[in-house]
């Protein structure tokens, strides 16, 4: 019979055959993850349990990111917790300050998360590593310390949506232009309790960083799940990173779908989305001329290397507009490093931007870039609710880091090929 | 149980239910002095024990921060009644105690200021203000079983009891 992706990782954890969606199952959890934010919580409930131990001190990774460096003493008080947890339970897997990443970007990159992996983080973009072909969604912090505890968790099986994107990407176009667009189109409950299987040749033609962008966002459209089935590129991407062994997974031919929705890319302008919600996507002719007070490149969803190159040819050479400020943040102390090796830090000190260590801090109004009363940013981030990024009555425009750098220079939303030109 | 409604819109996010400057606290209370702060500035402080939030679709939608039904419940509301929940909002309510309750028809009809009487093992939602009853989609029985063992951890105590 035939299963999705998704549906297959799900049985294989839950010592199935074969699962449907809507059943509910027990699963057994290859990684657990939890950041400053959500694991003070969980280590509370966890506390209740009375246990001297985590099902496995190697599968639980902790990554205080959120409010890191600490920006008052409350959050460091948090982070007090995690690290004296970490230490009391043997988790190897802790990553401290100068050591750390945004989670989202250090997993994969570390290779904690693998293809045919099945991980709960309490932390909603937990969803970014479906990219590698694993399963991969975000609970709460009760959820996680049961978790933590039983190394199990239980799952509703979702049905999936399957989205093909036919075509070749046109200049200064990626992943998360193909998910805003996407996410514009299905609206922010349009996959609820879902699973988004991304097909088709525009994936094909995505690095395993456009397809991480892609994943991250499926949350965004309220899905439980976004997956990408694996390729010879997932392949190239963890076969250096990976220390055990993992397994690809794809959808049968005649595996059943909830939903099929084909997009030509070829046709996919760059893409902005307008304040306060993601759904509110246009193409980037229709947000030309708006002004802006700040730009950010960078979180869980565009601050890897990638970005930062993307970043850094439309900003070579130019200096940011004067009316406005510029944060770029590299996702991981190796993305940063590979940065200054690069040469792209110094086009950003050049251009006149501010480059911070790896932080959550400006995307969710923590610290590093907090908007002040009827300001207005222009993010590479994943969210532009109300309040975001800091006053309730300041704005943010999500875009990817080409819409976003170009704009910098120019000191309002342009189209990357005002700035650069056709070639990236 | 019953009590006064406060009616909010669709696609209430988790940062208007508790905006992630204040997470650097887990304390309830704290929480629940902001709780909806960007949505009502005023809530918090008039908010009254045993109050229900009625909002419309995606009710809870973006982050996991168990945060938001933490500062929901430790603000003294009693019962979260939406047209739809957003998944990990659901899922973190149920674990930590708070009820919530799907119904489409219960979103659109009740008003800000109804007093409304909810029961919670038959799902039937009764206005006492102005003629109206809805009954809303009870719990799928495994969710039955978290709650009746008092939230998630009592649930996986009881299964680590089992296994010793």
């Amino acid at each position: 019979m035939s299963m999705t992706i998704t549906e297959k990782i799900l049985a294989a954890h839950a010592g199935e055959e074969r699962v449907e969606p809507g059943e509910l199952v027990n699963c057994r959890l290859d990684l657990t993850l939890a950041n400053d934010i959500t694991a003070p919580v969980a280590i509370k409930e966890f506390a209740r349990l009375g246990l001297d131990r985590v099902f496995d001190p190697e599968r639980v990774v902790l990554v205080p990111d959120h409010f890191t460096p600490n920006k008052d003493i409350k959050s460091a008080e948090q982070c007090r917790l995690i690290r004296e947890f970490a230490r009391e339970f043997g988790i190897t897997n802790y990553f401290e300050v100068g050591r750390m990443g945004i989670e989202h970007c250090l997993l994969p990159e570390q290779g904690l998360v693998l293809p045919g992996d099945l991980v709960i983080g309490a932390d909603s973009h937990t969803c970014t590593y479906g990219a590698l072909g694993a399963f991969a969604t975000g609970v709460g912090s009760t959820d996680l310390a049961a978790g933590m505890a039983l190394g199990e968790c239980w799952f509703k099986v979702p049905e999936s949506m399957k989205f093909i994107y036919h075509g070749r990407l046109q200049p200064w176009v990626g992943g998360k232009d193909l998910i805003l667009y996407t996410i514009g189109d299905i609206g922010v409950d349009g996959a609820r309790y879902r699973a988004m299987e991304f097909t088709g040749e525009a994936i094909s033609s995505l690095s395993v960083e456009g397809r991480l962008t892609m994943c991250n966002m499926a949350i965004e459209a309220g899905a439980k799940n976004g997956i990408v089935p694996p390729d010879e590129k997932t392949v190239a991407y963890v076969e250096k990173r990976a220390k055990r062994e993992y397994r690809l997974y794809d959808s049968d031919p005649d595996a059943r779908y909830v939903e099929v929705r084909e997009y030509d890319a070829s046709s996919i302008e760059p893409q902005v989305a307008f304040p306060h919600l993601p759904e509110n996507a246009r193409p980037v002719s229709e947000a030309q001329g708006i002004e802006i007070d700040q730009v950010v490149i960078g979180s869980c969803t565009n601050g890897r290397i990638e970005d930062l190159r993307v970043a850094a040819k439309i900003l070579a050479g130019k200096k940011v507009h004067q009316r406005l400020r510029v944060v770029i943040i590299p996702g991981t102390q190796e993305i940063y490093l590979q940065a200054l090796r690069e040469g792209l830090l110094e086009v950003f000190v050049e251009a006149g931007a501010a480059v911070s260590t790896p932080t959550c801090g400006p995307c969710l109004g923590g610290h590093m870039g907090i908007l002040a009363r009827g300001e207005r940013a222009l993010s590479t981030t994943n969210r532009n609710f109300v309040g975001r990024m800091g006053h309730p009555e300041s704005e943010v425009y999500l875009a990817g880091p080409a819409v976003a750098a170009a704009s910098a220079v120019a000191g309002c939303i342009v189209h990357p090929k005002e700035v650069a030109g056709d070639a990236n | 149980m019953k009590g006064r409604v406060w009616k909010f819109g669709n696609d209430v996010d988790t940062d208007l239910i508790i905006p992630a400057r204040y997470l650097n606290t887990t304390d309830p209370q704290e929480l629940a002095a902001h709780c909806m702060e960007d949505a009502d500035p005023g809530f918090a402080k008039v908010v009254q024990k045993g109050d229900i939030l009625v909002a419309g679709k995606n009710f809870g939608c973006g982050s996991s921060r168990e945060h938001a039904p933490i500062a929901i419940k430790a603000a003294g509301v009693s019962c979260v009644i939406a047209a739809t929940f957003a998944r990990i909002f659901y899922r973190n309510a149920v674990n930590i105690g708070l009820p919530i309750l799907e119904c489409p028809e219960a979103a659109a009809a009740l008003q800000q200021g109804d007093v409304v009487e909810v029961d919670l093992s038959t799902g039937i939602i009764k206005n006492l203000s102005r003629p109206g009853e809805h009954q809303a989609a009870p719990f799928p029985p495994f969710m039955q079983e978290i709650i009746k063992a008092g939230g998630l951890i009592n649930y996986v105590q009881e299964r680590m009891k089992k296994r010793a």
